[in-house]
């Protein structure tokens, strides 16, 4: 039933112009695969139809090829095999003990004290520098390798997790203290859940930096790993072999992420 | 059990917030403390709760508190302080937890808060999922669940809209005249002391004095938005409040 004191017509008059919207990302799915796609389809194109000369880059076919031989001849699971026991053995003490020293941080006054100048100075050497260090002190089998990753993963955890602790925030620890709850209970219920965000994004930044200081640590006395591939291959030129071990580290680089990815889904789920 | 406020006088750095107070929150009231920002009726609170220890004077605990109180005195907080990665049922059951109960023991006593929080259906949501006025009772209902003697509330209606803060009002009110408990109750706004209240100090600006305290007989189920008697006392308190709250707006900021 039309209301007779509403005007139904239309006013004359311009439509105020729409100037809200943007500045908020949406995921697009199918964009980032595509951008590699396209890529890779670019250099091949570009590698067939020669002006890329294979010296300067071989083709992503020739790459592949390269892999191929090098999964046939069953080396590659010795590679990737010793890549992996160092990247996994160091990241996790080197995570687990920066967990203990970076709470310590956050609880006590001492630890503080004594421990923060420590970080902020040893923090920002790179530990390349001081690998050969590491070889005299840990032999130039495994245990430097381990111990540059152990090192390196080390800092950055202490900092993003004392970080981490310190931001949590205060009302709910009041809470803790105003229900009687004991100190344990508080450090364990909600110190540590409060802090876990910060801890799943420092460990996005250490899972890099050990990938990074694996390799480096790979190019001094390894037989095998992937780092050891990648250096034989451009000693000796081999430039399609050296993109295939160039390759895999970034796959492996991207599967990592996206375990942490899930992991975040999974244990931040409460998150807004 | 009684709480009495003896002589209490609180600095912050030399900066006296809170100047001699003596007040006693008598078993089975409801007493509200009422004043302008910053008189310093939160750090009372919080030192009546003892998570802070006042420069002068003592809060005194007169009789013991009933066997079965876990812990005799509880908060409920403005930002209501829930762990945002556990649900409603496990924020009830975390001050819980780390008393000597068995797990049945502790379901029967989560269902029974839940119940009379009207909770029940939200068992199993995270905090995330909730309005502002369902996280509040929520965070009742995990006072609730420790048997408190004396509940401390701090503005725990400020947060929330208009609406949602009269629905909590009346849901306090009932709970309150089916099962009478003891509170201090901390707020700015008038409507709810007068609603709640069976004594209302009202607080000077800082540093914060007892102005003058008020008691309010009508039974609390009597009481609503428009009861004339208590729209005079409303009014009578307006009064008392309107030059200490022009005062302390007009002041510099020396907080921080």
């Amino acid at each position: 039933m039309p209301d007779k004191d509403w005007p139904v017509e239309r006013k004359k008059g311009k439509p105020v112009a729409f100037r809200g919207g943007g500045f908020a990302p949406k995921p697009l799915g199918i964009i980032g695969p595509l951008v590699f796609i396209a890529l890779i389809t670019i250099w091949e194109w570009g590698s067939q139809a020669g002006w890329i000369s294979p010296l300067v880059l071989p083709a992503p076919s020739e790459a592949f090829t390269a892999f191929k031989e090098l999964a046939v001849s069953g080396n590659l699971g010795k590679h990737v095999g010793a890549s992996l026991l160092r990247l996994v053995v160091g990241w996790t003490c080197g995570t687990v003990l920066g967990l203990i020293v970076g709470v310590s941080i956050g609880l006590f006054s001492l630890a503080r004290a004594g421990l923060v100048p420590l970080v902020s100075a040893i923090f920002p050497i790179p530990k390349i520098a001081l690998l050969p260090l590491f070889i005299i002190w840990f032999g130039i089998g495994e245990g430097s390798k381990i111990a540059t990753i152990l090192f390196g993963t080390f800092f950055p955890t202490v900092i993003a997790v004392y970080g981490g602790v310190d931001n949590v925030d205060r009302t709910l620890i009041r809470m803790g203290q105003s229900f009687g709850l004991s100190w344990t209970s508080i450090v364990r219920k909600i110190i540590l859940p409060g802090a876990l965000p910060a801890m799943l994004s420092g460990s996005r930044i250490s899972i890099s930096i050990a990938i990074v200081l694996l390799v480096a640590a790979e190019m001094i006395g390894a037989e095998y790993g992937i780092g050891a591939y990648i250096l034989l291959a451009g000693s000796l030129m081999a430039t399609d072999q050296l993109i295939a071990g160039v390759a895999m580290l970034s796959i492996l680089g991207l599967i990592i992420a996206w375990l942490i990815e899930r992991a975040e889904r999974y244990l931040l789920k409460w998150r807004t | 059990m009684d709480l009495s406020l003896s002589h209490v006088t609180h600095r912050y750095d030399g900066l006296e917030v809170i100047r001699d107070i003596s007040l006693d929150i008598p078993h089975g009231q409801i007493v509200c403390i009422i004043g302008p920002s910053g008189c310093g009726k939160s750090t009372l609170l919080r030192i009546t709760g003892g998570l802070e220890q006042p420069s002068e004077g003592a809060v005194l605990q007169i009789g013991e508190p009933p066997e079965n109180s876990l812990n005799p005195l509880t908060y409920i907080f403005q930002d209501f302080a829930l762990l945002p990665w556990r649900t409603v049922e496990g924020n009830v059951s975390l001050v819980l937890e780390d008393h000597d109960l068995d797990a049945t023991r502790r379901n029967e006593i989560i269902d029974n808060v839940l119940g009379r929080t009207k909770l029940l259906d939200f068992k199993s949501v995270l905090p995330r999922q909730l309005s502002g006025g369902m996280k509040q009772r929520v965070a009742i209902a995990r006072a609730l669940a420790v048997n408190p003697a004396v509940l401390l509330m701090d503005e725990p209606l400020s947060a929330l809209d208009s609406q949602t803060s009269e629905l909590l009002i009346d849901d306090l009110a009932e709970l309150w005249t089916r099962e009478p408990f003891t509170a201090c109750y901390v707020t700015h706004n008038l409507a709810e002391a007068v609603r709640l209240g069976h004594k209302v100090a009202v607080f000077s600006r800082r540093p914060g004095k007892i102005r003058e305290l008020v008691d309010i007989d009508i039974p609390l189920q009597e009481r609503t938005a428009t009861h004339p008697a208590l729209e005079e006392m409303r009014q009578h308190l307006w009064n008392l409040m309107r030059e200490e709250a022009l005062a302390a707006d007009q002041e510099l900021s020396h907080a921080g």
